[in-house]
């Protein structure tokens, strides 16, 4: 079982990416990390 | 795989990961293709040479926004990061792990801190950090990616402090409170790292914790051989992380630097991939 567990993971990993590639979502991360992040650097 | 070799491998993925470097000059942010993918290690994407998203500032502008999304792509990302590498991420790839590990290579003070009353506890801070910070409180407040706002320095460092020095983002960017704090935080990090090895990822970093739960089941991991140990103690003694290789070799703490491996004098800890049949090293006796 042990020796599963690594690959069930990367199974599971790729799974939970293809999802978000299908629902848009690495165009989302894009658009977020794109622009400068006021929150981020600490004036927003 | 000997120190000098690990600290390479780190300085090439900072430069990797920041290597839009005409960004430093204009204050004019990356915007390609690179920056739909998120980086392993903390590597704050609004810092004008990042050339890929940061894992946790991308996860919270999913859960702050409204209505709520789940962040399906960013916790594959991390999934897949960690089920391979555990904190190898945090020991290789972070390079806001390896400044502070450069920091701790200074000469002064010259008495560095090793452990200390209350380092146990302080380290489970981390998790906390992660299920408050990351997403409990962007999952309550709209718009607000609290870790980043308040917490992170990895972003004053890489991002807002070029970019109020540059002062070219196109924006008449308004230091106040909340920047002097961040300011705060950093410098409090930075100087406390010259004393503790890497203390942000010991207590307060929240890919620390993730990574560190993946650790166990993660694909490169320590395989001791115990039959060769001796119980010396050389492994823990040699740990800047505080771990004791012996009893836990793929503990939540470990970052793989690989300096147990270099001590133990009789070859009875290796880094590798599970699974992977083990190379035949010196006996015991030979070794000594």
């Amino acid at each position: 079982m042990k020796k599963l567990l690594t690959p069930l993971l990367l199974l599971l990993a790729a799974a939970l990416v293809c999802a978000g590639l299908a629902l848009g979502q690495h165009a989302q991360v894009l658009a977020k990390a794109a622009r400068v992040c006021l929150e981020c650097i600490g004036v927003g | 795989m000997g120190k000098r070799v690990r600290g390479w491998i780190q300085f090439a993925a900072l430069l990797i990961q920041n290597a839009n470097f005409r960004g430093f000059f204009t204050g004019k942010l990356y915007q390609g293709g690179g920056k739909t993918v998120c980086v392993p290690g903390l590597n704050c994407y609004s810092c004008p040479g990042a050339l890929g998203a940061c894992p946790v500032g991308a996860m919270q502008s999913f859960l702050s926004a409204r209505p709520v999304k789940l962040p399906y792509y960013v916790m594959g990302l991390l999934l897949f990061f960690g089920a391979l590498l555990g904190r190898a991420v945090c020991g290789f790839l972070c390079p806001f792990g390896f400044i502070q590990e450069l920091l701790h290579k200074l000469p002064f003070p010259r008495r560095k801190v090793r452990a200390f009353r209350g380092d146990r506890p302080l380290r489970y801070l981390k998790y906390a950090v992660l299920l408050v910070m990351v997403i409990a409180l962007p999952l309550a407040l709209a718009g607000t990616p609290a870790f980043c706002k308040y917490l992170c320095p990895a972003g004053t460092l890489e991002g807002g402090l070029p970019l109020v020095l540059l002062n070219r983002a196109g924006l008449k960017l308004p230091v106040g409170l909340l920047f002097a704090w961040k300011l705060l935080v950093l410098l409090a990090v930075l100087a406390l790292s010259a004393v503790i090895f890497r203390p942000f990822c010991k207590y307060l970093c929240p890919l620390g914790a993730l990574y560190g739960l993946a650790n166990r089941a993660a694909l490169y991991r320590m395989r001791p051989q115990m039959h060769r140990c001796t119980g010396c103690g050389a492994c823990a003694r040699a740990c800047p992380m505080q771990v004791d290789p012996a009893r836990t070799p793929n503990s939540a703490e470990c970052i793989r630097c690989g300096l147990c491996v270099e001590a133990c004098p009789t070859h009875a800890l290796r880094l590798g991939v599970r699974g992977e049949a083990p190379a035949p090293g010196p006996k015991p006796a030979d070794a000594e």
